[in-house]
């Protein structure tokens, strides 16, 4: 298979090369090893406090699991679950068989750690030269990592997987972008590594320095790290003239690399031998059906320092299992396209700001700065979208104004299932936090 | 021998007019006529001036949404069954206006309606076939600021 670049490229194409034969097993012979795994990671978490209390309030012996269906009996582990056992309380091997830690930012309170052993390091590399693959890095391409090292996973995790592949790593971290510009442009980089946020920001300021798409020596950014829009993708590739594939991953379970777009970008290929994955009701916490929006959850498989059994990542995306024309047999998710903790409950239907986002898209063609304030003047939610008026889309016909207040109605209540009411507003007037709207303003519980 | 209308956006809520009309009063901006079109929650407020381009970059610079659209200016009688004459031709050519306003000009018994057609140029040329009196925007800010 190969993709040819048409409209902002002249033409090239990847190649469809799989990195590891493990990408390519039947789905039976995929469950097998999932299976075998499974039971393992069981055996060997019994150890660990969190899960042997679990367990026995669930009565639950490893035999208990024989195989993925069983899976429903197993705990959950939250992100509170790990703070709780701060700093390593985790842990399933000795601490002196780590040779890495890494964290995530301690945003929301202390950090959280997650150990690695040498085998922990090799399958972290391996997957990463998967997705890497996948998205067409190649041994003679050289790659730019613009992605900051340190507890963070996304330097390191990116270093070695392009490393395992054979390319060169220009290993320069985040920021200075004056910096990563000029060593761009001297050594020739094929291939950017970071943020989709930072990759727009480089692009605007390479077009300020008078270079353009044609003159920027890259072909491919391999992004992540945030959640990002197909909105978002093509300006990065129009204003950088590249092709831009998207990854996932969280340090919990082990960094970037968990899933990573081939050359279809049909959705992120989950390394579903490493691990399980769920989409949950975020509410009910039974599976939805296949398609459809719900809460990722993984249990790690093959980790040896700190295995996870049934994450709650509070990433909420869909899964595909259709085959894809890669050839790659593994489960692919959809971008993340919310959080669990942004999710409103309206008249009890689960709304999502991103869907809200799609509705004006899908209208206006860009989303526009936007608002959602939900009341509950009597007994019923009500929900208003205010959306700022932009000069492109306004109109001095009242009738065309109707029209497309009309319309972004629809279009909400197609895409999210709710009825809400349309405020245009003048533009700048909704609240900004940090350069952002602030999206949800929920005044339901001041009545209650 | 089309008027540039400026239209400006205008959320319905107390004191929303005061700004723009500020705005244009400090940089000395005479308004020769404005027609709002509202609903509950928000406006259309319409506006003739004579530099309609300064005028726009004021109002963007500070913020405010504002398209520009070309519209007709036509001179009536001002008397009974002056309005009369103009909306039958219009009828008759099957013009289709979106809105219109009326104000009344500097010139004695004559007054002046704005109309916004679907088609501007074809109704322009129409409406001059038929000896409407069409006027351009010099005659009509002539007309009304130097009476």
């Amino acid at each position: 298979m190969s993709i040819t670049k048409t409209e902002h490229h002249t033409s090239f194409v990847i190649d469809n090369k799989i990195w590891d034969p493990a990408e390519t097993l039947s789905r039976s012979q995929l469950r097998e090893l999932q299976a075998v795994r499974l039971r393992e990671i069981v055996a060997r978490v019994a150890d660990v406090p969190f899960y042997s209390d679990a367990f026995k309030e669930r009565n639950i012996s490893p035999d208990s699991i024989q195989s993925v269906d069983d899976l429903h009996k197993l705990p959950f582990t939250n992100k509170s679950d790990l703070r709780d056992h701060y700093p390593l309380g985790f842990l399933a091997v000795p601490r002196e068989k780590l040779v890495r830690l890494h964290g995530s930012s301690g945003t929301t309170g202390k950090p959280t750690f997650v150990g690695y052993t040498p085998k922990d390091m090799k399958m972290w590399s391996d997957i990463c030269a998967r997705f890497l693959t996948a998205g067409g890095l190649r041994p003679e391409h050289t790659v730019q990592i613009a992605f900051g090292y340190g507890l963070f996973t996304g330097g390191f995790g990116l270093h070695y997987g392009v490393e395992k592949v054979g390319a060169l790593v220009i290993p320069v971290g985040g920021g200075n972008t004056e910096r990563q510009l000029s060593l761009m442009m001297d050594l020739n980089t094929e291939v950017l590594v970071c943020t989709p946020s930072y990759a727009l920001y480089l692009a605007e300021y390479a077009r300020e320095k008078g270079i353009g798409p044609d003159e920027l020596p890259l072909q491919y950014a391999h992004l992540g790290g945030e959640p990002w829009t197909e909105d978002m993708r093509i300006e990065i590739e129009r204003q950088m003239g590249l092709y831009a594939f998207n990854n996932y991953g969280l340090s919990e379970v082990i960094g970037p690399g968990v899933s990573g777009e081939c050359a279809a970008r049909c959705g992120m290929h989950i390394q579903e031998d490493h691990f399980l994955v769920e989409c949950l009701n975020p509410d009910t916490l039974e599976p939805v059906a296949e398609g459809e929006k719900g809460e990722l959850v993984f249990t790690t498989l093959t980790k040896k320092a700190m295995p996870l059994i049934r994450y709650r990542t509070r990433d909420i995306a869909s899964l595909d299992s259709s085959p894809c024309v890669c050839g790659r047999t593994t489960v692919r998710m959809s971008r993340v396209v919310g959080r669990t903790d942004d999710m409103m409950i309206i008249r009890g239907v689960n709304v999502f700001p991103s869907q809200i986002e799609e509705a004006l898209l899908r209208v206006e063609g860009t989303a526009p700065h936007y608002q959602i304030i939900i009341s509950r003047p009597q007994a019923l939610d009500e929900v208003t979208v205010r959306v700022e008026m932009r000069p492109e889309d306004f109109s001095d016909m009242m009738t065309k104004m109707q029209d497309l207040k009309m319309r972004i109605i629809k279009e909400i209540q197609h895409v999210a299932n709710i009825r809400a009411n349309v405020e245009l507003v003048d533009p700048h007037t909704l609240e900004r936090f940090q350069g952002k709207a602030q999206r949800v303003v929920d005044n339901r519980q001041d009545q209650a | 021998m089309k008027i540039h209308q400026l239209s400006l956006f205008i959320e319905n809520k107390a004191g929303q007019l005061t700004e723009p009309c500020a705005l244009l009063a400090d940089a000395g901006i005479n308004i020769l006529t404005l027609m709002l079109a509202d609903t509950q929650q928000f406006g259309i407020l319409r506006l003739i001036v004579r530099d309609w381009d300064k005028t726009k970059t004021l109002l963007e610079d500070n913020g405010h949404v504002v398209n520009v659209t070309e519209v007709v200016a036509i001179e009536v009688p001002d008397r009974p069954g002056g309005i009369k004459e103009i909306i039958e031709i219009i009828d008759t050519e099957s013009l289709n206006i979106e809105y219109m306003y009326a104000f009344t000009s500097g010139r004695k018994d004559k007054s002046v309606i704005i109309f916004r057609f679907e088609d501007v140029d074809n109704a322009i040329e129409v409406l001059k076939d038929k000896g409407v009196n069409v006027i351009g925007s010099i005659d009509l800010f002539d007309q009304v600021e130097n009476s």
